[in-house]
Parts: C-alpha cells; sequence; structure tokens
C-alpha cells in the first residue's frame, strides 16, 4: 500500500512499524496459528501416552509420565495449551463483553486462570518427573 | 453514552438463516470454550498423580464412573472438532477453499470427521483398556 506522504494521518515511524491502530499488529492472529501448530502436533504425540497411562496403577503411570521424553512433551503441551486458551479466550470476552469495567476483569482472571491451570500442570509433571 | 444505545446494531446471528457453516464456526466457539474449562481436568488427574495413592485412586475412580466417562467423551469430542476446525482455518489461512463447496465440504468434514473420529477413539480405548 502506498501512500503519498502528504496524504497519510499516521507519521512515517507508524507506517514503518506496521502495527495499525491497535498497535498490536497481526501478532496475536499469528500466535493463535502458531500454538494451534504446536496444541496439534503435541496432542498426537501426548494422547497415545495419556491413554496408556491412564486407568493404571499410580506407580506405573508415574513410571510413564515421568520419562524425560514424555515430561517434555507434556510441558510443552501445556505450555502451549495455556497460552492458546488466554488468546482466544481473550477474543471471546472482547467480542461479548463491551462494558470497560467487566471486560477489563475478564481480561484480567483469563490471565489469572490460565497462568495458574499452566502453572499447576506444569508443577505436577515436575514433580513425577524428578520423583517427588 | 445514552445515544449509543438508540443506535441501530449491526445485524447479527439471529438475522441470517442458520448455515452449516455458520453453525460450524459457532460451535467452534464453544468447543473451544469448553476445551479452556476442560483443560483443567488434565491437570488435576497429573497432580492427582504426582500427590497421592489415594488422590489418584479416587481421581481415577471420578473419571472412570458413568459420568466421568461421559465428560471424557464430550470433552474428546470437544478436542477433535477444534482440532479439525482449526485445521480448516490453516487451509483458509493459505487463501485456499473458501468457495461454496470447498466450505461446504469443510463444515460436512467438521462434524461428520468429528463424531467418526470420537467413535473410533474410544472403540480403540475400549480394546486397548477393555
Amino acid at each position: 500500500m502506498s501512500v503519498s506522504p502528504g496524504s497519510s494521518m499516521r507519521t512515517p515511524r507508524r507506517r514503518v512499524a506496521g502495527l495499525g491502530s491497535a498497535r498490536s499488529g497481526t501478532g496475536h492472529f499469528w500466535l493463535q496459528r502458531v500454538t494451534a501448530l504446536a496444541n496439534l502436533l503435541l496432542i498426537l504425540i501426548a494422547l497415545p501416552i495419556v491413554i496408556w497411562a491412564a486407568g493404571q496403577g499410580q506407580a506405573q503411570t508415574l513410571a510413564i509420565l515421568g520419562h524425560p521424553l514424555v515430561a517434555i512433551v507434556l510441558l510443552l503441551l501445556i505450555f502451549s495449551v495455556c497460552f492458546h486458551m488466554r488468546i482466544g479466550m481473550q477474543v471471546v470476552i472482547e467480542d461479548y463483553l463491551p462494558a470497560e469495567g467487566m471486560k477489563v476483569l475478564a481480561l484480567i482472571a483469563n490471565t489469572f486462570f490460565t497462568i495458574a491451570v499452566g502453572s499447576a500442570g506444569a508443577f505436577a509433571v515436575l514433580k513425577i518427573s524428578f520423583g517427588g | 453514552m445514552a445515544g449509543a444505545a438508540e443506535r441501530p446494531l449491526s445485524p447479527h446471528l439471529q438475522i441470517y438463516r442458520p448455515m452449516l457453516t455458520m453453525m460450524m464456526s459457532i460451535v467452534h466457539r464453544i468447543t473451544g470454550m469448553a476445551l479452556y474449562f476442560g483443560t483443567p481436568l488434565l491437570v488435576v488427574w497429573l497432580l492427582a498423580a504426582a500427590s497421592s495413592e489415594r488422590a489418584f485412586s479416587l481421581v481415577n475412580g471420578i473419571y472412570g464412573s458413568w459420568f466421568g466417562l461421559l465428560v471424557l467423551v464430550g470433552y474428546s469430542w470437544a478436542l477433535i472438532h477444534h482440532a479439525i476446525g482449526g485445521i480448516r482455518h490453516f487451509v483458509w489461512d493459505t487463501g485456499a477453499g473458501f468457495g461454496p463447496g470447498p466450505r461446504e465440504l469443510f463444515a460436512k468434514l467438521t462434524i461428520g470427521g468429528s463424531i467418526a473420529l470420537t467413535a473410533v477413539l474410544w472403540i480403540v480405548i475400549w480394546l486397548v483398556k477393555g
């Protein structure tokens, strides 16, 4: 898009940055897609492992989930999923909560929830893997 | 902002005749929100395994009950539906598949594929786990 310098309301610096009026550019969209791809690949690996480990005795389950490769896949999955959850729910909140106060509170709650879920999951995986 | 409410709103869902593609779009968002609240199911299971024998058998008992299995079946369907819907978005991201034919096909694949794959998944689980 070529805009003659005289006709644009934007400063040259703004145009070079390419971040638009919301000042975040396409970063949000891009992260949604990158985490979606990561989720897809990781779930294809993690799902058979979780099915294998599920419904067994605790010792057996811990042995499976505690394997370094399994633990790494689960950690990556938890991080990627929680990131995807946060930006996905953010869009829903922005779409359906027009009142500024409620919206800001919901966005903060969304951040707290996803970080709490992610931290708890990561802690559990690490505890299992480190043999606690 | 008293005047703002007086303005006409842009047409929303209830204005349009329901279509399959529109339904799949809505379901994609609903399954996304369901999965958002479903992730703690995995985390609770991991935390129970990391905590104690007693906590683990308690959670296993709840997840293995008929109600627990019903939730897990619904959870897996939502996951598969959202995943296929996401793959559909990847295709659209390349600029392909926006025509009436492909987008109808995507909609049918999303609903049919998610139900079929969920059935296959649970048949496999049943065969492996007895």
